[in-house]
């Protein structure tokens, strides 16, 4: 179960609409209990940095992702995982968001088709190395 | 001994160390030597001919490996190294 409180998920509707058309990403903090129930209490936008067209792309530059670490290293939430959007596209996760996905980590995805119609559902690697849906927690959220 | 600093995804495969000593010598024997130690890393830090995989990135200090001398990097004692694992996607199918 992954759960999303009302101030990261407010960072990430208004980066992801803002970024429209083009995809916005960052990181994901919160803490995790001894069953594994995630909660979301902090989103970090990034800038996408995938040279050329960002409609159908994100990317995080390796530095961004280092201070993403330090960041949790110093703080007192863990990095939990990534989120970015899919702009005019559902959320559920392409082929390369699989191939290049990390075990471990969340990926949040929010599908963009107007800024009144946004969308949110989160997925995780699994031992096959297959994206899994995660339950949320819905805060004010209509699924899509 | 160098610092190896293992990114978060990677923790569950290292008992949740987050920084792990390696020897000094070179970034090819150093990510092998982790791997020796930690035998479920290999598949994610290795590609089938023992290649660093491309979806990762390898700092020394502030340096990406790939501006230095790739695999043949230099680690000396207090070296820093940070494995960065490349995070993309997108809506592309």
């Amino acid at each position: 179960m992954i759960t999303i409180e009302q101030d990261p998920w407010e960072v990430m509707v208004k980066d992801a609409v803002s970024a429209f058309p083009d995809e916005c990403c960052g990181f994901l903090f919160g803490t995790e209990d001894q069953e594994g129930n995630r909660t979301i209490l902090r989103a970090l936008p990034v800038d996408n940095s995938k040279q050329g067209d960002k409609t159908r792309r994100f990317e995080i530059s390796a530095l961004d992702y280092l201070k993403a670490e330090k960041l949790a290293e110093s703080g007192e939430f863990l990095l939990l995982g990534i989120y970015h959007s899919h702009p005019s596209h559902p959320a559920i996760p392409s082929e390369h968001d699989r191939k290049a996905a990390q075990p471990y980590f969340s990926y949040l995805i929010l599908s963009v088709f107007q800024p009144e119609q946004i969308g949110v559902r989160s997925w995780r690697l699994n031992e096959a190395e297959l994206f899994e849906e995660e339950k949320m927690n819905f805060f004010q959220l209509h699924k899509q | 001994m160098a610092t190896v600093i293992i990114p978060t995804p990677l923790r569950k495969f290292t008992n949740n160390s987050a920084r792990l000593e390696v020897k000094s010598g070179n970034i090819h024997n150093s990510i092998h030597e982790l791997t020796e130690h930690f035998p479920e890393l290999r598949k994610h830090l290795l590609d089938e001919k023992g290649k660093i995989r491309s979806f990762l990135n390898i700092f020394v200090g502030n340096e990406d490996i790939r501006d230095l001398q790739q695999e043949k990097t230099t680690v000396e004692e207090n070296t820093i190294i940070s494995i960065i694992p490349a995070i993309a996607g997108g809506a592309n199918y």
